[in-house]
């Protein structure tokens, strides 16, 4: 974990299945290795602070902001990025129902947001509008596109086949 | 509909001159062809088609996509003339060339703003596909000497009934390339729109939902190495020394970049950058502006108030109807500094050579952006090229080519390609900001409680004076006045007073729905001001004085009407509405308000009707309004920039809030039908919901709020 033993060493990591070797900082965020070291652009940068999503990826089936998670603190989990989630089945349905309902407008943030929905719907299948609130309050969208991210996860929920 | 110097003849004019000479290498990601196809045997009658042998059909974009689905609607436009399918045509960022793709509606200016991209482009570019469409039928009709009246077009083919014959317009694009460029054309009747009005599927969203689309931020040239960079903290401040030691000692560091008044540090990767930045030790001259707080601004244009300015609109006596008036209203509003707060912050990438300049960036003026760069690079301007990009929002942020120039000073020390990235610390501190203002409004009421006089001056900044100086005439601009003078409602005497005051050490900008973002805040409050002095309803008020604006009065009923305006609501919630005319379009909002004992505002539902005119993409119309709501929702209740000791006090999303998710209220929008020529979208629900809320918070507590933000602990109760 300390920066002095990490400062040479080159660092594993496992992104959407295939292990990475990247020669950074221990405490380097995972976001810029993500964006500048290995060139998956798709994960945005928006605050640095945890504090609007743009950055949102999962490890382990979490959604997880990556700007404040350190490159030294993944070990062996597994991190998925907005690049490989339509292969998951919330991915697939949350991306394909953000296309049914035109969720976006810039786009910016919809990266995290859909990580942030895809987690939601694979740990919950059925989320309520408390639960949406619960896990999407977290991302922030300027512009606005909050009515249909809303609408956008039911659609997908519905779309699961698991009605109660 | 601020500016209108160049004619729609001369933009078609200057279109048409390009004829088939065009070259373009910039290509959207979600292009699956290289421009190149369409040189040799392609068509390209105009600087906005051109059809390659092979049928492919490249439509280039003179608006720039920041969200608001231009993209979508403005090849709807090209698409239904050209009788092309939305799924047939790719889609180019234009090039800077202002004779090309200048905004007839901004002085020439290739800018998208001021959401007058459709009004702008709905002639033209309806035009520049009925040009295309009616070459390509001449040539079929030639081809097979049958008369052109007998031919038709239809998804990309032109048939000829009566034989069964039929032409790809890829195979008539040569033949079609060598006619003349027909002086006028015949456009489609509404009433055959196969597109228009309909609503389209955004042709962006499939590359934003699964991270491939490309914003400026995203750009990796070969080489390219990332910097981040601290402006000095007080504006107009200087670098007085640095100590770089411990800067550079971190991993991942290559170089730091001293400039008058900005350090810069280049790394492999932002995260060696921001660690780098944080390791520097830098000493700042302030400036004269190392004292400066916001009050003392605030003072400046209070005390400007006091004295008349330049007459932005007058209409009958107001003295002296203000003297017979049966009663009096008077109030003071303001409303503060914001930043934008795009989500992708402030970017830009810049590689310079000896024999030129190459810059990649996301920007709303991609002609200033590459003139900017030319001047601070000392190169001709064709020897800079700028590769424009989506926009992770603009908002008006992206008008500014601040950051370009930043971005260059920068790349002149660096040997590689940089992408300077700021920090949101830095994109917050370092905005131009929308302007605060200060208002002194006045009414003289009848005795049936209607006005006679109405009497309004208010002090800021122009933004105009700055950004377009030949516009800003006699003192007074069209942009900062509107949504301030021509109101909808019939007021018999009025007299309105601009007094422009450039705040010292802090920049201003335009800002999502610019001047009535200001003035229909103050407006629409006041005339709520003015029903309840007259103890009448807020709804019955401006009906009664919308006699002569049947469009307002149209919204004013259907949102009214949708939002069960007068049906009962629970303690501590209350209605507010407001009517807006701005950007040429009529809107009205009913917003439903809760306000708790702690004086926690929660907005619950907004109805929205609007009159836009005609309507291209519904979907877009309405998703632009429910996002310009929750834009100006998260004004009315958080957005407020400030100034202590010369510094922004904010710096990221923990001090300058956004609404989120848990706070998004319920939005309906309600369409009217018409078939007026197009009004703008982008804008107009952020201006206009902002009374409304405020209006309904007054419906709830009896409390009046005429300074944004929202003041919660005003409206708390007591015990």
């Amino acid at each position: 974990m300390t920066s002095e033993w990490a400062f040479d060493m080159a660092t594993t990591i496992k992104i959407n299945g295939v292990d990475r070797t990247v020669d950074v900082d221990g405490d380097t965020p995972l976001l810029w290795v993500l964006r500048d070291v290995l060139g998956m652009t798709g994960t945005k940068f928006g605050c640095g602070m945890a504090l609007c999503g743009a950055c949102t990826v999962h490890i382990d089936g979490a959604a997880t902001r990556s700007c404040i998670t350190t490159i030294d603190s993944i070990g062996t989990s597994e991190i998925t990025t907005i690049e490989a989630i339509g292969a998951t089945p919330a991915g697939a349905k949350i991306q394909r129902a953000w296309l049914d309902r035109e969720v976006v407008q810039c786009g910016y943030c919809q990266s995290g947001q859909i990580m942030s929905a895809s987690a939601l719907l694979a740990s919950n299948p059925k989320p309520t509008d408390v639960d949406i609130d619960d896990a999407m309050s977290g991302n922030i969208c300027r512009c606005g596109t909050y009515v249909r991210i809303r609408e956008a996860i039911k659609e997908a929920a519905q779309s699961s086949g698991q009605r109660g | 509909m601020i500016l209108d110097h160049l004619t729609r003849r001369s933009f078609l004019q200057a279109g048409a001159a390009a004829g088939g000479g065009l070259m373009l290498s910039l290509s959207l990601p979600f292009a699956n062809h290289d421009a190149e196809a369409a040189d040799g045997d392609g068509f390209a009658p105009n600087a906005f088609i051109r059809i390659a042998g092979d049928g492919q059909i490249v439509l280039t974009m003179p608006y720039v996509e920041m969200g608001q689905g231009t993209y979508t609607a403005i090849p709807m436009l090209i698409a239904e003339e050209l009788e092309v399918d939305l799924n047939q045509v790719q889609l180019e960022h234009a090039p800077p060339n202002e004779k090309l793709y200048g905004n007839p509606l901004l002085g020439g200016i290739q800018a998208t703003g001021n959401s007058n991209a459709m009004r702008a482009a709905w002639q033209p570019l309806r035009e520049s596909g009925a040009i295309a469409r009616t070459m390509l039928v001449a040539t079929a009709a030639k081809r097979w000497n049958v008369d052109p009246a007998s031919c038709r077009a239809q998804s990309g083919e032109v048939l000829h009934a009566p034989s069964g014959r039929s032409a790809k317009y890829g195979e008539l694009a040569a033949d079609a390339a060598r006619l003349p460029v027909p002086e006028s054309v015949v456009l489609k009747r509404s009433e055959d729109f196969k597109l228009i009005g309909t609503p389209a599927k955004r042709l962006d969203a499939p590359a934003k939902v699964n991270g491939t689309a490309v914003y400026g931020i995203d750009v990796r040239p070969p080489g390219v190495k990332i910097a981040t960079l601290a402006q000095s903290p007080v504006f107009g401040g200087r670098v007085k020394s640095v100590d770089d030691r411990a800067a550079k000692a971190v991993k991942g560091v290559r170089q730091i970049v001293r400039l008058d008044d900005a350090v810069a540090v280049v790394a492999d990767h932002m995260g060696a950058a921001k660690k780098g930045l944080a390791a520097l030790v830098v000493e700042w001259d302030e400036g004269p502006h190392a004292k400066l707080n916001t009050q003392d601004i605030v003072a400046e244009l209070e005390n400007a108030t006091r004295n008349s300015g330049p007459v932005a609109q007058h209409i009958g006596n107001s003295d002296e109807a203000m003297a017979s008036a049966v009663t009096k209203v008077e109030a003071t509003y303001q409303v503060p500094f914001l930043a934008h707060a795009t989500m992708e912050p402030m970017n830009c990438t810049v590689h310079i050579r000896k024999d030129g300049c190459e810059v990649w960036v996301g920007t709303q003026v991609v002609a200033r952006a590459q003139a900017a760069a030319a001047k601070t690079a000392g190169l001709p301007l064709d020897k800079v090229v700028v590769h424009n990009h989506l926009l992770g929002g603009g908002f008006g942020r992206r008008l500014e080519i601040d950051g370009v120039i930043r971005a260059v000073q920068i790349a002149q020390r660096v040997d590689d390609p940089v992408k300077v990235v700021w920090t949101r610390e830095e994109d917050i501190q370092h905005d131009m900001y929308r302007p605060y203002f200060f208002d002194r409004i006045s009414a003289g009421l009848d005795g049936k409680g209607m006005p006679v006089a109405w009497n309004h001056r208010f002090a800021g900044s122009s933004v105009i004076a700055r950004w377009v100086p030949p516009v800003f005439k006699d003192g007074l601009d069209p942009d900062t006045t509107e949504g301030a003078i021509d109101l909808v409602y019939a007021l018999p005497n009025m007299h309105v007073e601009y007094l422009r005051v450039e705040p010292p050490g802090i920049p201003t900008a335009f800002w999502r729905s610019v001047g009535p973002s200001h003035n229909v805040f103050v407006t629409e409050s006041f005339l709520d001001e003015l029903a309840a002095a007259a103890k009448q309803d807020p709804v019955a008020y401006r009906r009664a004085l919308l006699d002569k604006s049947p469009r307002a009065k149209g919204v004013l009923e259907l949102a009214a009407e949708k939002a069960g305006w007068g049906q009962p609501l629970p303690r501590g919630v209350g209605r507010g509405v407001s009517v807006q005319f701005a950007f040429a379009t009529y809107m009205a909002h009913v917003a439903e308000v809760e306000v708790s004992r702690d004086g926690a505002v929660r907005v619950r539902r907004v109805v929205c009707a609007v009159d836009c005119g005609t309507v291209v993409n519904p979907d877009t119309v309405q998703a632009q309004i429910q996002g310009a709501v929750i834009f100006g929702i998260t004004a009315a209740l958080y957005g407020e920039i400030t100034l202590k000791d010369g510094r922004v006090e904010q710096t990221n999303f923990d001090t300058y809030q956004m609404l989120r998710m848990n706070e998004a209220p319920a939005i309906e929008v309600h369409i009217v039908q018409s078939s007026e020529p197009p009004g703008g979208m982008g804008e107009p629900g952020t201006s206009a919901i902002v009374p409304a809320v405020t209006n309904a918070i007054f419906a709830a507590t009896g409390k009046r709020l005429r300074k944004l933000p929202i003041d919660t602990t005003a409206l708390k109760q007591p015990g």
